[in-house]
């Protein structure tokens, strides 16, 4: 399970929030940040119900 | 605003399935911080997308949406914790067992339908708001028509209904699957509302917070140089934002949730989510739209279109399944109020059905999103009230000496002084509305105080 919570915490920490900074820092260019969004958003929702799921029962 | 329902459903499931008409057992009641986490996904929701993007429509300045903004968020969390929390701890009761208590079971019944068919609207912007993103990709866009019942183009009326009977179906079937989904995209949510911000700001290559400024009045002024000069100011925000879940907390629809609270602290529990999507979420998507207008002059707000452009398919999906999570929950609600109306043995799905019906017909009227700011006061207008009757129900019946729970200690079905302390003054509020142009979310108090006096007045004068 931690594995798991540490892929879905970099997916939106890494994929998505750090890069949208990047972005604004002018670091990276936007086709990449919205590749790597997607990539994020389709690893967030891969990994997180898993872990989520577990932490209800 | 209040609005992604789906951290509450979880909770009002629970508790109207197994405590709908007892107090909550001392066994069950959470501390103050578990509130924090029920409530931080709740106010980001698809209605985010679409009334960020107004506030600059509107002609708002950044300064005043910034500190106005501010200012009605901490107001509305005070509301919660001093008006709201205390007789949820007190009463431990759901609002519509409580209001039954006051009212009689058949007034509880009408309340229900308004809240319903208020309700269907809501979920009618937000399949508006699913299907602008939807659109995207097949290059189908929507304009918002002058007039109130103008429609779109057809092929945007066709992605409505089609986004609308989903929704429905999906409802019908039961909303536990998308209630799961929604509470795990909400973090997800939450971060792509701020990389769409910080995108938009990128576009405008905003370098300091004066060149943010500039970018910002001239998307006001193209704006008002189309649609003509209209004014937004300091204090229409705050009480936009402060009245904005005015049925939430002003109207009790909260005392659902927070009649689980160990103590009043609960009323501390929507302040990060408010932050959350109705500061940092509005603020990020209205800075899409300035930087739309400064990259290509468009001025229209269409969801859909702004996230695509700022952040690419994340946006595409974030708009949707902000839209379709909050607008399953709706129509589901809706459903259960419309429920009552049917022969007992019409099929369960009927209601929602219906609710499913009138949301889609309401989202193919675009003019309905594109007036959610006025919306939103329209419903705490209307519903806002019944928590001035249980407000002055709790404190000022023995004090005053009239009878606390009238219905539930007389036996009455019908109490015809909660009928007329709620209608009068919505009917008034509702004249200044249409009639006089008044801004909808200046109506709540003034509804509220009414409505509370009145019903003290009516209590008094019927000596019961």
């Amino acid at each position: 399970m931690k594995i798991l919570k540490l892929i879905s915490g970099l997916s939106i920490g890494v994929l998505i929030l750090l890069m949208s900074i990047l972005l604004f820092l002018d670091k990276i260019d936007l086709a990449t940040v919205k590749m790597l969004m997607l990539i994020g958003t389709v690893l967030w929702f891969v990994s997180t119900p898993f872990w989520m799921k577990e932490e209800k029962n | 605003m209040a609005d992604n329902q789906s951290a509450s459903v979880n909770i009002n499931d629970n508790a109207g399935g197994e405590f709908e008409r007892i107090p909550v057992p001392n066994s069950k009641l959470k501390g103050w911080k578990s509130f924090l986490g029920m409530y931080a996904g709740e106010h980001a929701a698809g209605t985010e997308f679409m009334i960020g993007p107004l506030f600059l429509a509107a002609g708002a300045s950044l300064k005043d949406l910034i500190f106005g903004l501010f200012i009605g968020n901490i107001l509305a969390i005070l509301t919660w914790r001093y008006l709201v929390a205390p007789i949820a701890v007190s009463s431990k009761l759901t609002l519509y067992y409580q209001l039954e208590k006051i009212a009689g079971k058949h007034l509880v019944k009408v309340y229900n339908v308004v809240n319903g068919v208020l309700f269907c609207f809501l979920a009618g912007a937000m399949i508006t708001v699913s299907a602008s993103a939807v659109g995207v990709p097949f290059d189908i866009s929507f304009s918002v028509p002058e007039n109130i019942f103008g429609l779109s183009s057809a092929a945007f009326s066709m992605i409505v209904i089609i986004v609308g009977i989903v929704m429905t179906v999906v409802a019908a079937a039961g909303y536990d699957a998308v209630s799961k989904f929604a509470n795990i995209a909400a973090p997800w949510m939450i971060v792509v509302f701020a990389a769409c911000g910080l995108s938009a700001l990128s576009q405008m290559e905003v370098d300091s917070w004066e060149s943010l400024l500039t970018d910002w009045d001239n998307g006001v002024s193209v704006i008002q140089s189309a649609n003509g000069k209209v004014d937004f100011g300091f204090w229409k925000i705050v009480i936009f934002s402060w009245l904005c879940n005015a049925a939430m907390h002003f109207g009790m629809s909260d005392l659902t949730i927070m009649r689980f609270a160990k103590d009043s602290r609960a009323g501390w529990g929507p302040s990060v989510g408010m932050f959350l999507g109705h500061y940092m979420a509005w603020i990020c998507a209205s800075f899409m739209l300035a930087a739309q207008i400064k990259l290509t002059g468009d001025i229209s707000a269409n969801p859909g279109a702004l996230a695509w452009s700022v952040v690419g398919w994340t946006g595409i999906i974030c708009v949707i399944v902000a839209g379709w999570t909050t607008a399953n929950p709706t129509i589901y609600r809706a459903g259960l109020a419309f429920q009552s109306l049917f022969p007992p043995k019409t099929k369960a799905y009927s209601g929602v059905v219906l609710a499913g019906l009138v949301a889609t017909v309401a989202g193919i009227f675009p003019t309905l999103s594109g007036k959610l700011l006025d919306f939103v006061g329209l419903y705490g207008t209307i519903l806002g009230p019944m928590g001035g009757v249980i407000f002055v129900n709790h404190y000022f019946a023995k004090k005053m000496s009239f009878t606390q729970d009238y219905a539930d200690k007389k036996g009455a079905v019908f109490n015809v002084a909660v009928l007329l302390a709620w209608l009068l003054p919505v009917a008034l509020g509702l004249y200044f509305i249409f009639a006089k142009d008044l801004f909808p979310a200046y109506a709540v108090i003034p509804c509220w105080i009414a409505s509370s006096i009145l019903y003290v007045i009516i209590m008094k004068l019927q000596k019961s």
